[in-house]
């Protein structure tokens, strides 16, 4: 019984999830400029951390916060040089 | 899956998941559908605020009754987004200011 709902429960925010990672690779092939493509980007950084975690709680697995973790720190940098990158013109100086 | 855990507390892991993911999609469709990109801008952080609150707050529910784990990854990972998204978000404002003003588009439009 709490097997079920919590199978069908994660399957729920699991699918909103992929819902919104289509949502944000929509505007990263469509958005109009550079910069409506960096913050998709870096939505789709942030659900797809969102997503590994529900995954950890489906496998009882410890092991995908670190991978979550990991997402995160390299979403960061990589959005921090895309915008100095659009800035300037160039990433290191 | 590890032990058997009580009605009321799978509901509540999945109530909090789904209502994380729930406001995640919210704001990813307001990423879709505003018009200008400074309103765009407001719409993921729905998604890095309550939406992250909600799930990793499930997990941690989760896994302190399965588990005798200390919830330190939730929380790590928790403070390193609400750090890190103010910081790159007004980095990517600032940007798109800058390229605005430089091609002398009307950034209120």
């Amino acid at each position: 019984m709490s097997q079920d709902i919590l199978d069908w429960g994660l399957l729920a925010a699991q699918a909103m999830l992929g819902l919104a990672m289509a949502a944000t690779f929509y505007r990263i092939a469509a958005g109009p400029r550079a910069q409506d493509r960096i913050v998709a980007l870096d939505a789709l950084y942030t659900v797809a951390m969102l997503m590994l975690v529900t995954f950890g709680i489906r496998t009882g697995n410890s092991l995908y916060f670190e991978v979550a973790l990991l997402i995160g720190l390299l979403g960061f940098v990589g959005t921090v040089a895309l915008a100095k990158f659009l800035m300037r013109g160039e990433v290191i100086e | 899956m590890i032990g058997d855990i009580p009605v009321w507390l799978a509901a509540l892991v999945s109530g909090l998941a789904v209502f994380g993911a729930l406001l995640t999609l919210l704001g990813c469709v307001g990423l879709l559908r505003f018009e200008t990109f400074y309103r765009r801008i407001h719409a993921p952080t729905l998604g890095t605020s309550f939406g992250a609150i909600g799930v990793l707050l499930s997990s941690a529910v989760y896994f302190s009754a399965t588990s005798h784990r200390f919830l330190v990854h939730e929380i790590l990972i928790f403070l390193f987004i609400s750090v890190t998204t103010p910081i790159t978000l007004t980095l990517l404002a600032r940007a798109a200011l800058y390229r605005d003003r430089v091609e002398e588009n009307d950034p209120t439009r």
